[in-house]
């Protein structure tokens, strides 16, 4: 394969690093007070060995923001915090409980964890007064994404309003944001669930253990199997079963289901996913099966 | 840029990727093709397929309707069309692929213009019973003015005209006419049906007269990799990286996408405006250095003098550089409901650049339909296209579009609202 060199062509993970380190470059340069929002999951952990790759040797030129749902799988916020000690950055916490506490979110005993993040988030955005936020969100995770943009304008509140979205043409992303609003930044917005993996496969990208087969007490819950922990306990009628599990998707443990798996390294991951017949957030999410719309409706309120 | 590696970790990883957009009427069958190109490729999982299976049958269709898969917002999904840019993704072991799946409506020219801008390739359909629309050359207009580089124009519902060789000889005939007014470098014309899968992704055997590729084959096959100026380097200079750190203590990089040409060390550059020039002495992607850099590639390179270079300037070879100019001669397609007027003040962001623009004149408006230019316009109106002269307050150091996309291209902002308002691709430089 001579010709490559040739003809100068990238690979396609190649050019979507390029483009990721661009667009972070691009924030970095032009937003006052940008900051990275990390979940500890694959793609926000993704997002931080791009950024990383950006600004190399420098350290990042912004924060590392972390919402705390007190629901977090301890496995993640370990290599959340192998993270942010191998680059050295700095990690703000919003917590859902000390929001709750403060009265910025209310916890009416119906709302999910997933849900009071919105409030507890935006209320972080504010206080510390960020400009732009970098998403781990992909447009091929879900039909809502598919139209949003790489910049992603929110309102005073906010709000992603789908209609009146700014054109993104070329390279040229357009940063303007008036006094209170904010921008919300999707460097992986090209990437799908395979990119993101044979990335990590590629750059041997240290993520947490829940992603990888291991044994876990489970309990089998409206055709998800979540994890038991203080945070889910059986109901009537449900027990306790230790299965060989891995998360596809890491949200807050009451939500996020794990799939009977035996992948236990990265290429078998890929070669599961690479026959899976569901999406990562079909199989695994609660969060998104209320209604078909269900996406749509937590992004317009400031989801990510 | 190795040799790629066949082992099992490894597919997915020395693919290329081709960006393609398309256009076509509400009734073209576009998401239907989109849908089957998805479901074909296994892009679509079960979960969404069983959620438009589930739609189909509630609504009383006969078929599963592929075209559910693709309107992703509610409000589209009630008026049954598609009212903004969504992008799709699906990979073949040869390819992996982005969809820029724009919107044929009329009005929404806009939508067109944004998804071409960073289209490898333009798929137009247009439906077999009627022949070319208005529409179909109004889409084939867009993507050459927006120098796509190659061009398929998918006639489809092939099984609906009996797979009529005829009927596709007579638009074949009608389009080759038309599109030697555009530019189109490349251009392919295949007779398919979305619904049925006729020469979607394999040959279909109801058209034994069709000899080419199916669309899948010439998608996978097309060849991309020259399209880029690989002779005139340009760097435009993103983010000034200085780590400030006792191992890097004196470490000063220029990081930037390589918009153009092939960097090396060693090399002799300018940097403009300044005119200060250079060599180049090292050229970094993270932690290694490289022996060369091309577009699209983001890298930080390092010279040999310690100049003053800053965010906006541009890095190019010394006997090949961008004439730095305050006046601009543009195609400009207008966005926002407030038309484009003379004199009227705007911000111009221009590769990594920005600065103030003054509307000097507009002279004249094209006719996307007809290729007609009507002068004497005193403004361009939403969705219309038109030639413009602009004074900037700072020098643009661009090339014309039509030898490079990114130095030739720049978005048009309005100082109040933020909007971005317009797109210009850039004819000469004064």
């Amino acid at each position: 394969m001579t010709t490559m060199q040739m003809e100068y062509r990238l690979s396609q993970l190649d050019q979507l690093e390029a483009e990721s380190i661009h667009i972070f470059r691009e924030v970095a340069a032009e937003f006052e007070k940008p900051v990275l929002m990390c979940s500890g999951g694959k793609d926000s952990i993704v997002m931080l060995r791009l950024a990383e790759k950006a600004f190399y040797p420098a350290k990042l030129p912004f924060p590392i923001l972390q919402v705390d749902t007190g629901f977090d799988f301890p496995e993640v916020l370990e290599a959340r915090d192998r993270w942010v000690a191998r680059l050295g950055a700095r990690l703000v916490v919003a917590s859902v409980d000390e929001a709750i506490r403060r009265g910025i979110v209310v916890d009416d005993g119906r709302t999910s964890r997933n849900r009071l993040q919105i409030g507890t988030l935006l209320n972080a955005i504010e206080e510390n007064g960020f400009t732009a936020a970098f998403g781990g969100g992909r447009r091929d995770e879900e039909k809502a994404r598919a139209k949003e943009r790489i910049y992603s304008h929110r309102d005073e509140f906010g709000q992603w309003d789908p209609k009146n979205q700014r054109p993104e043409l070329w390279n040229l992303y357009n940063g303007r944001i008036r006094p209170g609003e904010h921008m919300r930044i999707f460097p992986l917005s090209n990437w799908t669930e395979l990119d993101v993996w044979h990335y990590i496969a590629r750059e041997r990208i240290d993520i947490p253990t829940i992603y990888y087969a291991h044994d876990r007490n489970v309990i089998a819950r409206d055709g998800m199997l979540l994890s038991a922990s203080h945070a889910v306990q059986p109901r009537d009628g449900e027990k306790i079963e230790r299965r060989r599990v891995r998360f596809r998707t890491v949200g807050d443990m009451t939500l996020t289901g794990c799939v009977e798996s035996d992948a236990d390294n990265v290429e078998k991951i890929i070669e599961e996913i690479s026959v899976a017949r569901v999406t990562e957030r079909g199989a695994t999410r609660g969060d998104d099966r209320f209604s078909e719309a269900a996406m749509e409706d937590r992004k317009k309120e400031g989801y990510f | 840029m190795t040799t790629p590696n066949t082992a099992p970790e490894a597919v997915g990883t020395g693919m290329d990727l081709l960006r393609f957009a398309t256009a076509g009427s509400v009734d073209d069958g576009k998401s239907t093709l989109i849908g089957r190109l998805l479901y074909d490729s296994k892009a679509i999982f079960e979960d969404q397929l069983e959620a438009v299976e589930a739609v189909s049958e509630g609504r009383g269709y006969e078929y599963t309707d592929l075209a559910l898969l693709t309107d992703g917002l509610r409000s589209e999904r009630e008026q049954g069309i598609t009212i903004d840019v969504a992008y799709r993704y699906f990979a073949t072991p040869k390819r992996k692929f982005i969809i820029a799946d724009t919107p044929g409506h009329v009005q929404y020219t806009r939508n067109m213009v944004t998804g071409a801008s960073t289209a490898d390739l333009g798929l137009v359909l247009v439906d077999a019973r009627k022949g070319l629309s208005e529409q179909s050359r109004r889409h084939a207009v867009l993507l050459s003015l927006l120098r796509v580089p190659h061009l398929v124009l998918a006639v489809n519902k092939m099984d609906l005209v009996d797979y009529d060789e005829a009927t596709f000889t007579r638009i074949h005939a009608e389009f080759t006419a038309f599109a030697t007014k555009l530019n189109i470098p490349d251009l392919t014309m295949i007779p398919i049906s979305a619904l049925k899968g006729d020469n979607v992704v394999s040959r279909s055997e109801n058209m034994p007269w069709y000899e080419g590729p199916s669309l899948m084959h010439h998608l996978e096959n097309v060849h991309v990799a020259s399209d880029r100026d690989l002779v005139s380097a340009r760097l435009p200079v993103q983010y000034v990286i200085r780590p400030k750190s006792d191992d890097f203590h004196d470490f000063r990089g220029y990081a930037g996408q390589i918009a153009g040409g092939v960097m090396k060390p060693g090399d002799e550059v300018i940097v403009l405006p300044s005119g200060f020039t250079s060599k180049i002495s090292s050229i970094e992607l993270f932690d290694r250095e490289i022996a060369e850099a091309f577009p699209p590639m983001s890298v930080t390179v390092r010279l040999t003098d310690d100049i003053d270079v800053s965010r906006g300037d541009m890095i190019a070879r010394v006997n090949n550089a961008p004439k730095p100019s305050q006046d601009i001669d543009a195609m400009v397609c207008w966005m926002t409901n407030k038309p484009l007027r003379q004199g009227q003040k705007l911000a111009v962001k221009h590769t990594t650049r920005t600065a103030r623009a003054l509307v000097k004149d507009i002279q004249y408006r094209l006719d996307i339909n007809t290729l007609h230019r009507d002068s004497d316009v005193g403004e361009l109106a939403l969705n219309e296209i038109g030639r413009v002269r602009l004074r900037t307050t700072a020098p643009l150091l661009c090339d014309p579009y039509a030898r490079n996309r990114t130095t030739g291209s720049f978005i048009l902002v309005d100082e109040v609202t933020g909007v971005t308002v317009g797109a210009g691709m850039i004819n000469d430089v004064a």
